[in-house]
């Protein structure tokens, strides 16, 4: 599969990995490319662009450079364990209501349907105002409207499988339920899970700007894009700039993921060639 | 059809009433006492004891659930805790705005988005296709508060084009004018979307034979395209306008609060900030119910538009 995946990967699809993975290198060495400390503010100055300050520094007088780089490590961060958290739930829910079937499966599709119908960034803004700022709030906030999309896609996929040759013969075999599902069912679901997982990384990069930027994301003096958005639209008609670098980092960051998982689909699930 | 129907309905019935459930539950178990907060921090003990058997908090849980379902099911959403306003009052006051934002965009969406589609289709692998592909990545990838921010800064601070906030002073003079950039934020991203399944739609049904026959007919090819192909190819289009009314109450939360709207994301936001339970829950019920009734008379036209589908449903009984 390694060898067939990089083969087929056009330029466009190198140019996002490539990009992803700068991104990452940046995020893990925020530290050491930073040229300032993110977090220090001097009155004096507000506005300016002195040398050492490449894009200038913020209302506070803080280097919006270093606030750029560092901001990367929460998007990731956040963006990849909310991820992780709604492919556990989804994983769980998906492939025993696919491999189950009957009731079992039309009630947890239920239980899908209702949290696909909840208005999302609805939802999260309400749980991360009921259950007070931080990390963990936020992770929580953005994996719980996840998962349901993907519960859908592993339980289609699972259903898929279950009536096939190998695991209809493995049952006849006196192989566990348990024992199918995690050898012939879980491996054969791991391309469909690559795709929805990085296309999913985008959404879930953008509800964090979104949660920063209504100020209801980890602590507000944390650098985070949405956040850095959301202070300098009070100041948009004088320092456009504030608005624009951030801005445009998530929207670059978003456009990567979602060209890249866009990529993967074709190369992995190729009966859905072409569509988005 | 009939049994189709009635098969998707009997599937809806069991989310609403396992939404109404949640949404109930959440603030069940939400730590504070709502009668508390009515009567104040100096009110007497027998005040507080009073509004709570007024409010009929002392019940048991299962009680107090089935008296929120009647009371929904009357039209009855609660009060606002700070004002003691009915929430239905307060909601059917800012429903207008919102739905009118929602339907300058969905009409912007539609649009743009089935015409960059059938462009992106025609040119195929040319250079438009790549632009308009580029186009529409680049539209869903960008987040609504900054393209809200950029087309305010742009349109309205720089070129005054539109107001720069729809307070109701500007809503008296032009009842249109002031929705025209929010929607535009909102409608792009959605175009974006569309564009795509309208381009690989019209794609496939292009590579269909009635569509070779035709064009072995020697019929003029704007003909196929508008009469033959088009129709065929928008029937996928159906199920994401469904999708698309919810991401616009979601939009709406964001672009409402940039473009100062008091529709029902700002007054949601306002809620939530407040911590005003009964609004919050009166707004995602409508929103959940909103979605769901939409969705289902989508999944029942595309049934009806496209028979294969509704066979295809009913034999792996997917309800």
């Amino acid at each position: 599969m390694k060898n067939k995946f990089f083969k087929n990967l056009t330029y466009t699809g190198w140019l996002c990995l490539i990009g992803i993975i700068l991104v990452i290198l940046i995020a893990i060495f925020a530290p050491l490319l930073a040229p300032n400390d993110p977090m220090a503010t001097n009155p004096d100055r507000r506005w300016t662009s002195t040398k050492g300050f490449p894009l200038g520094c913020d209302n506070l007088g803080q280097c919006i450079l270093s606030r750029i780089i560092y901001g990367a490590r929460l998007s990731l961060l956040i963006g990849f364990a909310s991820r992780f958290v709604s492919l556990l739930i989804g994983l769980i829910v998906g492939l025993t209501a696919g491999y189950f079937g009957g009731w079992l499966d039309w009630c947890l599709m239920r239980i899908v349907d209702m949290f696909l119908a909840f208005p999302s960034l609805l939802l999260s803004i309400a749980i991360s105002m009921f259950m007070g700022s931080g990390l963990g709030t936020v992770i929580f906030a953005i994996a719980i409207v996840g998962w349901a999309e993907m519960a859908r896609i592993i339980r289609s996929s699972a259903l898929e499988l279950r009536s096939s040759e190998y695991v209809v013969a493995s049952k006849t075999l006196g192989a566990s339920d348990f024992r199918i599902i995690m050898t012939h069912i879980l491996p054969n679901c791991m391309p469909i899970i690559t795709v929805i997982f990085t296309m999913g990384m985008a959404t879930a990069v953008l509800s964090e700007a979104s949660l920063s930027f209504l100020g209801l994301g980890v602590d507000p003096s944390l650098p985070t894009w949405g956040g850095m958005v959301a202070t300098g639209k009070d100041f948009m008609i004088t320092h456009p700039q504030l608005v624009i670098y951030p801005g445009l980092c998530i929207a670059l960051l978003v456009i990567v993921f979602n060209v890249f998982g866009d990529e993967l689909r074709d190369i992995l699930d190729p009966s859905h060639k072409g569509n988005f | 059809m009939l049994e189709y129907t009635i098969r998707r309905i009997t599937a809806t019935i069991p989310v609403l009433f396992g939404i109404i459930f949640v949404i109930f539950s959440v603030l069940y178990l939400i730590p504070g006492d709502p009668a508390l907060t009515i009567a104040g921090p100096r009110a007497s003990e027998a005040t507080v004891e009073r509004i709570r058997t007024e409010m009929g908090l002392n019940q048991p849980f299962c009680k107090r659930f089935f008296t929120y379902v009647k009371n929904i099911a009357s039209g009855n959403f609660g009060n606002s805790v700070l004002t003691g306003r009915p929430v239905l009052n307060s909601l059917c006051e800012k429903l207008p705005y919102t739905l009118k934002l929602a339907c300058i965009a969905m009409f912007i969406s539609i649009l743009l988005g089935i015409l960059m589609g059938i462009i992106s289709a025609i040119t195929r692998g040319k250079a438009l296709d790549r632009l308009c592909t580029i186009l529409s990545v680049t539209g869903i990838s960008i987040p609504v508060f900054l393209s809200g921010l950029v087309f305010l800064y742009i349109f309205a601070v720089k070129l005054r084009w539109f107001p720069a906030s729809a307070s109701s002073l500007t809503m008296v003079k032009n009842p249109l004018l002031p929705f025209i950039l929010p929607a535009f934020t909102l409608g792009i991203r959605s175009a974006a979307f569309l564009a795509r399944i309208v381009r690989s739609s019209m794609i496939e049904v292009l590579n269909q034979d009635y569509i070779r026959t035709a064009r072995a007919k020697g019929l003029n090819p704007w003909r196929i395209l508008f009469r033959h192909a088009l129709f065929n190819a928008l029937i996928p289009v159906i199920t994401v306008i469904g999708l698309d009314l919810s991401s616009y109450l979601n939009g709406s939360v964001i672009v409402e609060t940039i473009f100062d709207l008091p529709g029902i994301g700002r007054f949601a936001m306002d809620a939530i900030l407040q911590r005003d339970y009964p609004i919050i829950q009166g707004v995602v019920l409508i929103g959940a119910i909103i979605f769901i009734v939409v969705n289902l008379l989508m999944d029942l036209i595309y049934a009806w538009i496209n028979p294969k589908i509704r066979d295809e449903m009913m034999g792996k009984s997917v309800a």
